[in-house]
């Protein structure tokens, strides 16, 4: 009983204050998104926004379970729960229902809940129960071989479920392992593969290899001219040379037809406006059209007309741009920023490894949906269907974020009773 | 040194997080504040999405005769919230509609949405778009869009045809191609090749600025696509000889068929009452749509191929097939009329006893079949009568009877063949030859439709087999484009020597002395055909005739069914003699037949 005081008066409020505007800001998105003079009342039900109303007063019931839950269920049950996720990751590949083209949800009559959602939440806590534990550290190869297991096979398991957005998310957790000591070369080594992969679809396989050869000669006059560097250097380009000989394969082969779409048109390289690019160019226009100060609060016409798509999900961001213009956006980007700041800071104030992984993973899967959504709807990554943490529409990731959120505020909140 | 270590990785962390914010609010800057060219629909100009309606594909006959085509006519949108009209009485005047009328279309039009274009007068003719385009400067949010109206050459062939309609909310939902305004097809062959005839919207981007004058498009057309016009649809029917089949079934009830054997297309297919396809078309449609659905004499449904009939005497022949193929009669079987054990179905006509098979079709011996039947039930090599009818049914369904084609136009029946699992529930499995001895003469549950009778025809001038009659020979522009359903070989079983009996037993129906149909033999070449009665417990019988032509390699098979008109050879052979005689020779040489048929019929209401 004590403790249960004590939590509320050493809760970090304000990230509970930026968890409730972002929310109040999704949901008069969703009601500007949707809205007509037919139906006026914000409950609704038969509306979106009616829906949403619903969904957040029963998010915010769940947060407060959560609040309540003692500290030690997190760790204690962290790989119970993660292996019911899987469990059910599995049982909907058997028996979900197809909505929008991926096999990932269930659905019991009006009701439709995404395992895949869940599955960051105990990915995360599953994650920070197995670093948490005295045998393990990150500079040992079967610490990072099973750090990555835990990542991986809920991200497959999605994967094969053809939710390619929600399985990306679940590269977001290398930044978790990053902060607890994983070498950076894996992040830069990705970070190099994506700029190769974007330069060989734009130019030929055969320029990029010949741009990579001039590159590692011109090092050479930087470095010491030895055996060993010349060596080092010829099997960099070796590996190089193969990778970007199979980007061409895998773009061709492995990709499915409309994400090669999507690529393309992303970089350009693909004219056809009336698919993927469309919608890009629509969410443009009604971002652009928005102006410095947007044109008010439910006078957006270029979202009424339904030109974006997915407009209440994951072209929310259209809205905001629209109505409330630069400034808007402005304010909606530095509400997240303030947040992610916030939740790096608790994450490093706490005592136990297991507390600051958890915080951790809350911050990288936040932060990826985030940038994801919104460099996608500004036209700078790959339509990639993921909801705006708080803002986007839908039941099942709102409860899912709110758990994952109000768990690490929990556990914040009682890091001085961790020995 | 290892707290300073992570604090550098907490940093990095920041810096990215920081690094993207940032990277996103100089894009937000450029996108919101710097670039003008996003900025369209909020100053004077907006964005109309007009969309580009393809024309819609359009049917051929056999012969490349155009059956349907496209007209030309407009659609007027209104944008409610754009709308400015001035002076209403002068706008409703401009347009020939009351002003109550236009309270109305304007309210509903509201109601839809008032940011998207609905449509406030659909299909104004081209003369009056000419006039009203030169005044619609006056009134803002309103603009024309193009569409197009079916159109029928000759008035014929509604049922196959079909109508194009506005789509419903189950169309939209069932397929998101489909928005408010949209044509699909409603019935006949124009639901059937929705898919091929509807080709792809296009959409056009312009930019219109307050007086709503068109300020050329947006972007210079990139993002603009073009309508791809829907693909044609060649038939295997023949217009001319649809026409004729529909101007001889006038006031009266039922349906002609006519099948080319030697493909499975449909020549012809009539069912009476008709109308005409030209009412289903343009603002009248629903109107008279109204009207035809309520019609008593139900001019709407399509008999040919949804209405079914006991099939009678032209029964008798397939059960005659069926017997002499697994050996339970044969050439030379002869059952007699009269006398001791007999037979418990009459006689109907008069002739020399015992027969053997072929004289029997020829006269039609009700006993003679009833024994067939019973000599199949009783086979051995069948294991007893309800083996037996498995392996009869079996047959049927051989012959085309008791399941559908699928053939290309909707609404398309089975009819029915009685199984044994009907019989055992009716009779709580004790029942013999007896019990079900209708089925030998074409009576009791049996039920055919006309498409399956005229396509018995075409089996037994075929001597044996079948492609499942279609209406469509191709499709588009490219050969082997039809389902691949039409072009398979459906074989009976039974071998073509027993067929060759029944044919000739047919042949003399026309050229025989005794024929019933000798009266409408047809000089030019020899016909095989077969009367029938139905019989009808609401009223007069039904009258049924079934022919091939020419007999040695025949090129048409047809079907007649004339309802309510008593003995299959006054009404129903003479229709079908005319109009293989119109197919076979082009020309009709017998107009005083002609004559007969159009002059005498009873008028049905006096019955
Ligand atoms: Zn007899």
């Amino acid at each position: 009983m004590r403790e249960n005081k004590s939590i509320f008066t050493q809760i970090e409020l304000p990230v509970v204050l930026l968890y409730l505007a972002l929310t109040l800001i999704g949901w008069l998105s969703i009601y500007a998104a949707v809205y007509n003079e037919e139906h006026k009342s914000i409950f609704d039900i038969s509306q979106r926004y009616g829906k949403q109303l619903l969904w957040i007063g029963l998010a915010l019931v769940l947060g407060l379970f959560v609040m309540l839950t003692d500290t030690r269920f997190f760790n204690g049950f962290a790989f119970i729960i993660y292996l019911v996720t899987i469990g059910m990751l599995v049982a909907v590949l058997l028996f979900g229902s197809t909505i929008a083209g991926s096999k990932s949800w269930f659905q019991i009559g009006d009701f439709k809940l995404q395992p895949a959602e869940f599955a960051k939440f105990s990915t995360g806590l599953a994650l920070a129960a197995f670093l948490n534990r005295l045998d393990t550290y990150i500079s040992q190869t079967r610490t990072k071989i099973i750090s990555i297991g835990i990542i991986v096979l809920p991200a497959i398991l999605i994967l094969m479920q053809y939710d390619t957005g929600s399985a990306l998310v679940f590269s977001a957790f290398v930044l978790v392992l990053f902060r607890e000591g994983l070498s950076p070369i894996p992040l830069i080594l990705g970070l190099i593969a994506v700029v190769l992969f974007i330069l060989t679809l734009y130019f030929s396989p055969l320029y990029v290899i010949i741009g990579i050869a001039v590159l590692l000669a011109l090092s050479l006059f930087f470095t010491r001219r030895n055996i060993q560097v010349i060596m080092r250097l010829l099997a960099v380009f070796a590996v190089a040379s193969l990778f970007v000989v199979s980007v061409g394969f895998v773009f061709d082969s492995v990709l499915e037809p409309h994400q090669r779409s999507r690529i393309n048109v992303l970089l350009g390289l693909d004219e056809d406006l009336r698919g993927a690019g469309y919608n890009v160019h629509q969410s443009k226009i009604a971002i652009g059209s928005g102006g410095f100060a947007g044109k008010g609060f439910l006078q957006g016409t270029q979202t009424k007309f339904n030109f974006v798509p997915e407009q209440s999900t994951d072209f929310i961001f259209c809205t905001v741009g629209e109505e409330w213009g630069f400034l808007g956006t402005t304010v909606l980007i530095g509400l997240y920023m303030m947040l992610f700041m916030r939740l790096i800071r608790m994450a490093e104030r706490q005592r136990s490894t297991f507390s600051r992984v958890y915080g951790y993973s809350v911050v990288s899967v936040l932060f990826f949906h985030f940038a994801i959504n919104i460099a996608m709807t500004i036209g700078l990554a790959p339509v990639i269907g993921i909801p705006l943490p708080f803002v986007s529409y839908g039941g099942s990731s709102l409860w899912a974020f709110t758990i994952m959120l109000f768990a690490f505020l929990k556990l914040d909140a009682n890091r001085l009773n961790v020995l | 040194m290892e707290g300073k270590k992570f604090n550098e990785r907490r940093q990095i962390i920041t810096l990215i997080i920081l690094i993207v914010g940032g990277i996103f609010i100089v894009r937000l800057f450029f996108l919101q504040v710097i670039n003008q060219s996003y900025k369209l629909s909020s100053q004077n100009n907006v964005l109309r999405f007009v969309t580009q309606y393809p024309a819609r594909g359009t049917i051929f006959d056999r012969n490349g005769e155009l059956m349907v085509y496209n007209e030309a006519a407009y659609d007027l949108l209104v944008i409610p919230r754009q709308a400015v009209i001035a002076d209403t009485l002068a706008f409703c005047r401009l347009l020939k509609i009351d002003i109550e009328s236009f309270r109305t279309r304007f309210e509903a039009a509201r109601k839809y949405s008032r940011y998207r274009p609905s449509v406030f007068l659909e299909q104004i003719s081209k003369e009056d778009y000419g006039y009203i385009i030169e005044k619609l400067y006056n009134y803002p949010g309103f603009f024309f869009q193009a569409r197009t109206l079916r159109k029928y050459p000759r008035p014929i062939a509604a049922h196959v045809l079909g109508d194009v309609g506005e789509v419903n909310n189950n169309d939209m939902e069932r397929d998101p191609v489909y928005k408010m305004g949209d044509y699909i097809g409603k019935s006949g062959l124009e639901k059937f090749y929705e898919k091929t005839l509807r080709g792809h919207k296009g959409m056009k981007i312009m930019m219109v600025d307050v007086h709503n004058r068109e300020k050329g498009s947006y972007h210079d057309g990139i993002y603009d696509t073009l309508p791809i016009t829907g693909k044609n649809v060649y038939l295997g029917m023949d217009a001319r000889l649809q026409e004729y089949g529909e101007k001889l079934m006038v006031n009266k009830t039922g349906s002609v068929v006519a099948i080319d054997p030697e493909t499975g297309e449909i020549l012809a297919l009539i069912s009476s009452p008709n109308y005409d396809p030209n009412l289903l078309v343009g603002r009248a449609r629903g109107k008279n749509f109204n009207e035809l659905l309520n019609n008593p004499m139900k001019p709407l449904i399509n008999r040919a191929i949804g209405g079914t009939y006991p099939p009678g005497s032209t029964f008798k022949m397939i059960n005659a097939l069926v017997a002499l193929q697994t050996g339970s009669i044969d050439e030379g079987t002869r059952f007699s009329c009269q006398g001791k054990g007999s037979s418990p179905i009459k006689c109907t006509h008069s002739h020399v006893s015992p027969l053997s098979v072929q004289p029997a079709i020829e006269n039609s011996c009700n006993p003679f079949f009833w024994n067939t039947f019973r000599s199949i039930l009783t086979n051995p090599s069948l294991h007893g009568q309800k083996k037996a009818l498995e392996y009869w049914h079996q047959k049927m369904l051989d012959f085309g009877l008791g399941h559908r084609f699928k053939t290309d136009i909707p609404f398309e029946v089975a009819g029915n063949i009685p199984s044994r699992d009907f019989y055992d529930k009716v009779y709580n499995g004790s029942w013999n030859a007896m019990t079900v001895r209708s089925l030998s003469i074409g009576q009791g549950e049996i039920l055919v439709t006309p498409l399956q009778l005229a396509n018995l025809a075409a089996i037994i001038g075929n001597e044996g087999y079948y492609y499942p009659p279609h209406l469509a020979r191709r499709i588009g522009e490219e050969n082997d484009s039809l389902p691949p359903h039409f072009t398979k070989k459906m074989e009976t079983g039974i071998d073509a020597r027993y067929y060759r009996l029944v044919k000739s037993a047919m042949l003399d129906v026309f050229e025989g002395g005794g024929g019933t149909a000798r009266r409408f033999k047809i000089k030019e070449f020899q016909a095989a055909g077969k009367t029938g009665t139905a019989e009808n417990p609401h009223g007069k019988d039904h009258s049924l005739f079934m022919a091939f032509a020419p007999y040695d390699k025949p090129k048409i098979a047809i079907a007649v069914v004339v309802e309510n008109s008593g003995f299959g050879s006054t009404w129903a052979a003479p229709i079908a003699s005319l109009m293989m005689e119109l197919y076979i020779t082009g020309e009709i040489k017998r107009p005083e037949m002609e004559q007969f048929l159009l002059e005498n019929f009873p008028d049905p209401v006096e019955q």
